[in-house]
């Protein structure tokens, strides 16, 4: 194993991404990290809730993830869509209801791994960023090998896992705070 | 950048709540955190550098988890980060003060600075992007109602991507400061949003620079949850005379470290 030299710089603190971030952060096709209804293609949702259960409609959402077949996508162009390429990154504004969406594929992982979007979670009101992963339900087996997982109790592990929609579709809601509080990440 | 922002449930620039704090209460609550967070971190408990439960700031009260976050070891995917490179801005995009016919009202400013790994590494292509008010304090939100005026030649949004150096540079114009209802007669310090990519995705950073001498700093409770005075003085751009240019702009330096576990060593520029 190669040995970490010691750090030799101290990280910059993060902030709230604030109420206003619609105008700095938005970009055209953002949520689409596939082509809307193109083959393959689904839709991943949910609401954001705080810690009385009330929608938060000034959150952000981003996810990241491999390609179907487990592959790290390495093409440019997350920033600016051309409509084809697989980038992997999506980024989500929450609605009035606190709903977000994206378009996209389910990821694969590594062989005997779980796949899973990483996730990362903004609001105002949420003083700093926070990670979470998104699994997917299926694959009863990778799942219950999988490290995090296995570490929490049935309730926290249900925040984690994504719910298949009969159309194929997935749903990842998020708690902030409270019952059921998602469980976040740190790494 | 076209993206019209849904109307939504007035946030607490709207909000006139009935029960609003005192700045004087709000600081004496801000001294208290500190307090109580050095007494914690002295007892061995790891406290983050910008605290989530932070009630000072308002908006945070049910917002933050309440529990610890879970340390985990990062897989794959999440010790990669997405690819950005030219073809994700264009040019114009790092310059907030050519997105009209007019030239925006203010002091014209560059703010430039690198982005570095925890060992000092300088991280190539990846994507910088910015938001700010206008130099009277305003943002072109449509839910800021702020009655300052807005500037018809200043946006206030832009994006670039680092250069081989690590290296980014905005030009600008400094942003005013901004009032809130966080609690009464509430202001913002100056200050420029940082959205940054590592070339892990768990070093992503959201984050704010703010300017030498504000004299808000000590009042603001968001700067504030920030716990460390070494940390917050980390969010402070630096007055650089040699990138002010003569007859034109002032210049900031704004250096950016994004942290990452020990696994983000073992990335050294493989997609390059």
């Amino acid at each position: 194993m190669t040995v970490v030299p010691p750090r030799t710089h101290a990280p910059t603190p993060g902030q709230t991404v604030g109420p206003f971030f619609a105008f700095g952060l938005g970009y055209p096709a953002m949520n689409q990290v596939v082509f809307p209804h193109s083959p393959g293609s689904l839709v991943l949702g949910g609401t954001i809730t705080d810690g009385e259960g009330a929608a938060i409609p000034d959150a952000l959402v981003e996810i990241w993830q491999a390609d179907a077949d487990g592959s790290i996508p390495r093409a440019r162009g997350a920033c600016r869509r051309d409509g084809h390429t697989f980038t992997g990154f999506g980024r989500a504004f929450t609605s009035d209801e606190g709903r977000y969406e994206f378009w996209t594929r389910n990821p694969g992982a590594e062989p005997g791994k779980a796949p899973f979007f990483a996730v990362i979670v903004y609001a105002r009101g949420l003083p700093n960023k926070l990670h979470t992963r998104a699994y997917l339900p299926e694959n009863a087996a990778a799942l219950a090998a999988d490290p995090l997982l296995a570490s929490l109790s049935g309730e926290e592990r249900a925040t984690l896992i994504a719910t298949r929609t009969p159309d194929g579709g997935l749903t990842f809601d998020i708690r902030l705070q409270g019952e059921k509080e998602t469980v976040f990440l740190a790494y | 950048m076209t993206t019209t922002p849904p109307p939504a449930a007035a946030p607490e620039s709207l909000l006139a709540a009935p029960d609003q704090a005192s700045q004087a209460q709000i600081s004496a609550e801000i001294a208290a955190a500190h307090a109580d967070a050095e007494r914690r971190v002295a007892a061995g408990e790891p406290l983050p550098t910008t605290l989530y439960d932070f009630p000072p700031y308002r908006s945070s009260i049910l917002r933050h988890p309440t529990k610890n976050p879970r340390l985990v070891d990062p897989e794959t995917i999440e010790l990669l980060s997405p690819a950005f490179g030219q073809r994700d801005v264009a040019a114009i995009e790092s310059d907030l003060t050519l997105q009209h016919a007019g030239e925006p009202l203010g002091e014209r400013m560059t703010v430039e600075g690198r982005l570095l790994d925890s060992w000092g590494r300088p991280l190539r292509n990846q994507l910088v992007e910015i938001w700010q008010a206008n130099a009277a304090g305003r943002y072109i939100h449509q839910r800021d109602q702020h009655p300052a005026p807005l500037d018809p030649n200043f946006t206030g949004a832009g994006r670039t991507v680092t250069d081989d150096e690590g290296r980014y540079r905005f030009t600008t114009i400094k942003p005013g400061p901004y009032p809130w209802r966080n609690h009464v007669n509430a202001w913002r310090p100056a200050h420029i949003h940082f959205s940054i990519f590592g070339s892990s995705f768990t070093q992503r950073i959201i984050t704010q620079m703010y300017f030498p001498g504000d004299p808000l700093f000590a009042l603001d409770p968001i700067y504030q949850s920030i716990r460390s005075q070494k940390d917050r003085d980390r969010l402070v751009g630096v007055y650089d005379h040699d990138l002010t240019s003569p007859e034109f702009s002032m210049g900031y330096r704004f250096d950016i470290v994004v942290d990452g576990p020990d696994a983000t060593w073992f990335e050294p520029e493989k997609e390059h």
